[in-house]
């Protein structure tokens, strides 16, 4: 395999054989090329899919309230259900371990003002472990935290577009914010990857909220994670069982639909799964079907190849060639060929790739990528197919009387 | 040098059985130079096939330079080409992508001898059948007389017990014939054995023995008069 007068021999024969090697060089590597180019559409594909749950953590539960729409134990239909404090306990106390992070959340809209500059907003009034459920990254400062929610602080923590709005290029941290005419101090300024809308919210702790204004106990919504040791159907099963509940805590029909609804992630987590599913199949399908393909297209090539030279290894042989060394020749050219093709359809899919780019993305088709193992991994099975293709037509070859290679003509 | 008794061979033809080689007796010694003559079909050059291990006997014993070629796997087959025997051919059988010092050095690879010495014996074998200024032209580049010469350097560059010439003269023109002719019987001069396959009586009437075949068996065997090639160049 290391004779060097052997490589001189079989690099003889390829350069002054340009058409074959050119044949089979170039089926290798457009193979390789259109392995790697779908793989890494496809995988681009799955970028896009992925990428639309980067917003929120992906074990949230969403629980709202809204108006009965049946009557039940004695109460008229149209009831305005509240949540309010004493519900959130209830969520809490009856899920301990299965809970990771648990909020409640009161929706506001009023004015801030600082100096000149003034505009409505929208209030969000929580506690600590929204900042966990709704991913926020705190830029300057610190979130709210227990403290702020047990003393009613009035504190609030920005979003980075409402700092632009009202401190222009000035930093807000620590100033005093006048909202609907009561003085906050900003403790914190946070970014979200949600979009503008998420970075033009405020945070209050939710006790403060429901001090001043309307000194009630009212919550407008829960959200909370489930524990991630949770598969997808026991969470489909755990969110139900909140509902559940609550839906019976606070008298509401089993059937009604509108008066409590439970929204978690889990069932569209599971659709997606499938599509996932369904894209890799079809990835793995394809990518199977081009390999196939192109390790046809090196058995073609060799056997070809091994006929064209039927004379000349005829020769070889009645000059003492041994049908070893014939086989040895025949495989140790082709390996060198589809390697050094594979490598360059390679690098020409990945450039491809890096061509692309983010061009597609009207197509769902972001960043596609391809490991580099995979596509290392799909040339050995090339070159190993190769071996198989060309070891046959070569062992025939080498078992050919010369006599038989070298009657013709 | 090559001695065989009692050689046979047949060929399927379909359900036909062709018989070939019905008994042949045959020795050859040290430095002969001998024709092979007959009618197309007579069995020359299945002999020289079997001579050369291109071809198996079906049945008879064969020994050459004293070893019993008998039941030869390919790779034995091989080696023993490689160290016994030289072979010239009518289509002269050149690798058409190498030039004419690599075609001459490709048996020295088989071999296993160093480049630097494959390199020299090739040239200085090329340089013997008068090719010196060739070296490296392909043999697409060169006349029938031409690449017969280099096929015999090539035969020569092993430097085996015996060469083996089937047709070498079939493919050229007489004067070129009698050029290659010449060459043959030097190299025969310095004392190399020789069996040539031919159907012409000017050639076989170059060499110093005469064996004909018809049917399949030996009807002649006679030594004769060697008209040298020489004088006809």
């Amino acid at each position: 395999m290391f004779d060097r007068d052997r490589w001189r021999e079989i690099f003889e024969a390829i350069s002054k054989n340009k058409l074959r090697t050119f044949l089979s060089g170039f089926t290798v590597a457009l193979g390789i090329l259109i392995f790697t180019v779908l793989l890494g559409l496809g995988n681009g594909l799955l970028n896009s899919f992925l990428s639309s749950f980067v917003d929120d953590a992906q074990n949230i539960i969403f629980i709202q309230s809204g108006t009965t729409s049946k009557a039940y134990k004695g109460f008229q239909e149209n009831r305005i259900i509240q949540f309010e404090n004493e519900d959130l306990e209830f969520v809490k106390d009856n899920n301990k371990g299965k809970v990771e992070y648990i909020t409640p959340r009161i929706y506001l809209n009023l004015n801030a003002k600082y100096r000149e500059e003034s505009g409505n907003y929208t209030i969000r009034a929580v506690n600590p472990d929204h900042q966990y459920l709704e991913k926020t990254i705190m830029m300057n400062g610190r979130y709210i935290n227990e403290e702020d929610v047990k003393e009613r602080t009035k504190n609030v923590v920005i979003g980075r577009l409402v700092e632009k709005d009202l401190f222009k290029r000035k930093k807000a941290i620590g100033k005093m914010l006048d909202i609907n005419g009561i003085n906050f101090k900003i403790i914190g300024v946070f970014q979200d990857s949600g979009g503008d809308n998420e970075e033009r919210m405020i945070y209050m702790p939710y006790k403060t909220v429901q001090l001043l204004y309307g000194n009630n106990k009212n919550i407008d919504a829960i959200n909370l994670s489930y524990n991630m040791s949770m598969n997808t159907e026991q969470a489909i099963t755990f969110s139900k069982k909140l509902e559940d509940d609550l839906k019976k805590k606070l008298k509401v029909a089993p059937n009604d639909q509108s008066a409590i609804r439970v929204r978690s992630f889990a069932e569209d987590i599971k659709e997606t799964m499938v599509i996932l599913g369904g894209i890799y199949a079809i990835i793995f399908i394809v990518g199977i079907g081009t390999l196939i393909s192109g390790v046809v297209g090196i058995g073609n090539i060799m056997t070809f190849s091994v006929k064209e030279r039927t004379k000349e290894l005829g020769i070889r042989k009645a000059l003492g060639a041994s049908p070893r060394s014939i086989i040895g020749m025949v495989l140790q050219e082709s390996v060198l060929i589809t390697s050094v093709a594979g490598y360059i359809g390679l690098v020409l899919g990945i450039v491809a790739l890096k061509l692309i780019g983010n061009n597609l993305e009207d197509y769902f088709i972001v960043n596609p990528q391809v490991e580099t193992g995979i596509i290392f991994g799909a040339t050995m099975v090339l070159i190993f197919f190769g071996l198989l293709a060309g070891y046959i037509p070569a062992r025939r070859a080498a078992r050919i009387k010369p006599i038989v290679a070298l009657r013709d003509e | 040098m090559i001695e065989i008794k009692e050689l046979h061979k047949s060929y399927q033809m379909g359900s036909n059985s062709l018989h070939v080689l019905k008994g042949i007796d045959f020795s050859v010694k040290d430095g002969e130079l001998v024709a092979i003559m007959g009618s197309s079909g007579s069995g020359k050059s299945t002999l020289l096939n079997i001579l050369g291990m291109l071809d198996e006997a079906d049945k008879g014993e064969y020994f050459l330079d004293g070893v019993h070629i008998k039941d030869l796997n390919e790779t034995k087959a091989a080696q023993y080409r490689n160290k016994f025997l030289g072979f010239i051919f009518q289509s002269f059988n050149l690798i058409n992508y190498k030039n004419a010092i690599e075609n001459v050095a490709l048996p020295l690879y088989y071999q296993r001898k160093n480049r630097k010495e494959r390199v020299e014996k090739a040239k200085s074998y090329l340089e013997k059948v008068g090719l010196g200024q060739w070296a490296t032209h392909l043999p697409s580049e060169l006349s029938g007389g031409q690449k017969q010469r280099v096929a015999i350097a090539r035969a020569l560059a092993a430097d085996p017990k015996v060469l083996l010439a089937d047709e070498p003269t079939g493919a050229l023109d007489s004067k070129t014939s009698y050029e290659v002719m010449d060459i043959i019987q030097s190299i025969n001069d310095e004392g190399k054995t020789i069996l040539v396959v031919t159907h012409e009586e000017d050639i076989a009437n170059m060499c110093k023995r005469i064996v004909r075949l018809k049917d399949g068996v030996i009807v002649e065997d006679i030594e004769v008069e060697q008209v040298r090639a020489s004088q006809y160049v």
